[in-house]
């Protein structure tokens, strides 16, 4: 089944085209890495995909079309790059997930729709009793049960990162999408990270798309690639990608001409 | 120091407002200040003061127009803000000069400032009916209610607008519902601290309460619990010192903040001073 289907989606963002007619698709299951360099349109395309961008084009979520699926969208989870808050925010990690719990009422239209078009929604949080309880268990997959009294504002990037997995967690997520989540942390945060991330691909089998500039993790955790830079110039399983060299060659040359861009 | 100034009605009525506007100000301040809305008090409060020469000059309750004029101001800014990207301070700075431009034009067109003007700009607890007590308890427990029933919403709002409007929170709706207890709040706890010092019972409090580094739940209860004190210890201290309460409430509430910033830096010094003698003997 279809979680997600892009057709002919095109953005324009501060009066040029930031997305130009992209098409791809994500199957229950996948782990989709989507490489692109800086500035290649995969936050904004993001943002249209949870709602918060005007586009044109069809955005389809288990085959309902926009009009529709609007219920469907507290059940997408969504981490962005980087999350601003108040350094000195009074929150402990447990109070920050717990934000991620959507109270049942809101739930109930989305959940008729999984039912109608057939998909077996892996409910692993919600069948827990108390929302503490919840909070706890998802503290756990994301490696985080020592934190969770600690204030948010005390924890490292990488903690940080996980901590926003959890809260996205914590609502049994359709589909989870993870914006470039551990740019600029260290290397071991990282791979804590990933762990976390496979643990909820595999175990808790939750559908996910994620952009990095990681090729080396994207080659190990994802089964599906897509390849931007404001067009699309592939979307196909992992090994066809890594083993395209030209692909990856041209791949290469527009990372570091952004890089440089960037830096100029 | 006896006690018996408990026995006074009229102090009696302003320790139960005081207490009530205290508790009031400290959990809406806990959002404005989280927000870096610091000074949104402040410039409804002179929106406020431009709602109330309006009702001095037209000769309608000025406490309606305050609260009329501070409402529409408010709102009127956050679909500003919206719709212009102009950036939060300056957003209030336009507030703010416009209720003191519209205050002072009135004002001399009234015929100057009278002894009705400086109650609202320095408070009266201590001069309030009845009838303000109740009005004041009833609009308090509102806000109360409408703050525990939204405080998950508020919650999320204050710490990232955009998560919560993915988790389907309709933060345009909640942002207005925002402003508007804001608004509210400041003009009922004019009668306290008046229209200059209101930003202090928002802001004080509750910064003083975020330096202890505890979960949301445990600074919730700090800052109210200091803003509770401050206003009933001040208001009893200016009976007996013969000051203003609103002046000493204010005082009391900076008093707490120096004390808890000095212990924290005494604090940090010790273990410093400690660590120091570990690595040397070591």
């Amino acid at each position: 089944m279809n979680v997600l289907e892009v057709s002919d989606v095109s953005i324009k963002y501060n009066g040029h085209l930031a997305v130009d007619k992209i098409n791809f698709n994500v199957k229950e299951g996948d782990l989709l890495g989507i490489v692109g360099p800086n500035g290649a349109g995969k936050t904004t395309l993001f943002k249209a995909i949870i709602g918060l961008q005007n586009h044109s084009g069809k955005i389809k979520l288990f085959g309902y079309d926009e009009a529709d699926y609007q219920p469907l969208l507290p059940l997408i989870g969504y981490v962005s790059q980087k999350v601003s808050f108040e350094p000195n925010f009074p929150a402990t990690v447990s109070e920050v997930v717990s934000m991620g719990l959507i109270p049942e009422k809101k739930l109930r239209k989305g959940a008729v729709l999984l039912k109608n078009c057939g998909y077996s929604w892996n409910l692993l949080y919600k069948k827990v009793g108390k929302d503490s309880d919840k909070v706890l268990e998802c503290l756990k997959t994301a490696g985080l049960e020592s934190l969770k009294d600690r204030r948010i504002g005390d924890l490292s990037g990488g903690e940080l990162q996980r901590v926003f997995i959890a809260k996205a967690l914590v609502k049994d997520p359709v589909l989870l999408i993870l914006d470039e989540p551990v740019t600029g942390v260290d290397a071991d945060a990282q791979n804590k990270f990933y762990t976390v991330l496979r643990k909820i691909n595999t175990e808790n089998k939750i559908t996910i798309v994620w952009s990095s500039h990681d090729l080396e993790a994207i080659s190990k955790l994802a089964n599906r690639v897509a390849c931007m830079n404001r067009k699309l110039f592939f979307h196909g399983e992992k090994e066809e990608f890594f083993s395209n060299k030209e692909l990856l060659k041209t791949y290469a040359e527009s990372a570091m001409q952004m890089h440089m861009h960037d830096h100029n | 120091m006896n006690l018996e100034i408990l026995g006074y009605s009229f102090i009696q009525k302003g320790l139960i407002a005081g207490t009530a506007i205290a508790i009031i100000c400290s959990l809406m301040g806990m959002f404005l200040v989280l927000r870096r809305y610091s000074l949104f008090g402040d410039a409804l409060s002179h929106m406020a003061f431009g709602g109330i020469s309006l009702g001095l000059f037209t000769g309608i309750y000025p406490l309606w127009t305050a609260f009329i004029v501070s409402v529409l101001g408010a709102l009127g800014i956050t679909k500003l803000r919206k719709s212009t990207k102009i950036s939060g301070d300056a957003a209030i700075a336009v507030l703010l000069v416009s209720g003191l431009g519209i205050g002072v034009l009135l004002i001399s067109a009234t015929g100057g400032f009278k002894v009705d003007l400086f109650s609202f700009l320095f408070g009266s607890i201590l001069l309030i009916s009845t009838e303000d007590m109740l009005l004041i308890l009833g609009i308090s427990s509102g806000i109360i209610a409408t703050l525990v029933a939204l405080r998950k919403q508020l919650l999320h709002l204050t710490f990232d607008e955009e998560q919560a409007q993915v988790s389907g929170i309709n933060t345009d709706k909640l942002n207005y519902v925002f402003v508007v207890l804001a608004s509210i709040t400041v003009i009922t706890s004019m009668r306290l601290v008046g229209i200059l010092l209101i930003s202090a019972l928002i802001v004080l409090p509750n910064i003083t309460a975020i330096m202890f580094g505890k979960g949301f739940k445990k600074t919730i209860a700090l800052s109210v619990s200091m803003s509770v004190i401050s206003v009933v210890s001040g208001i009893i201290l200016s009976y007996y010192l013969d000051l203003a309460p609103s002046g000493t409430i204010v005082m009391i509430s900076v008093a707490m903040l120096v004390g808890t910033l000095l212990f924290k830096y005494v604090n940090v010094l010790g273990k410093s001073h400690v660590i120091q003698k570990l690595t040397s003997e070591a």
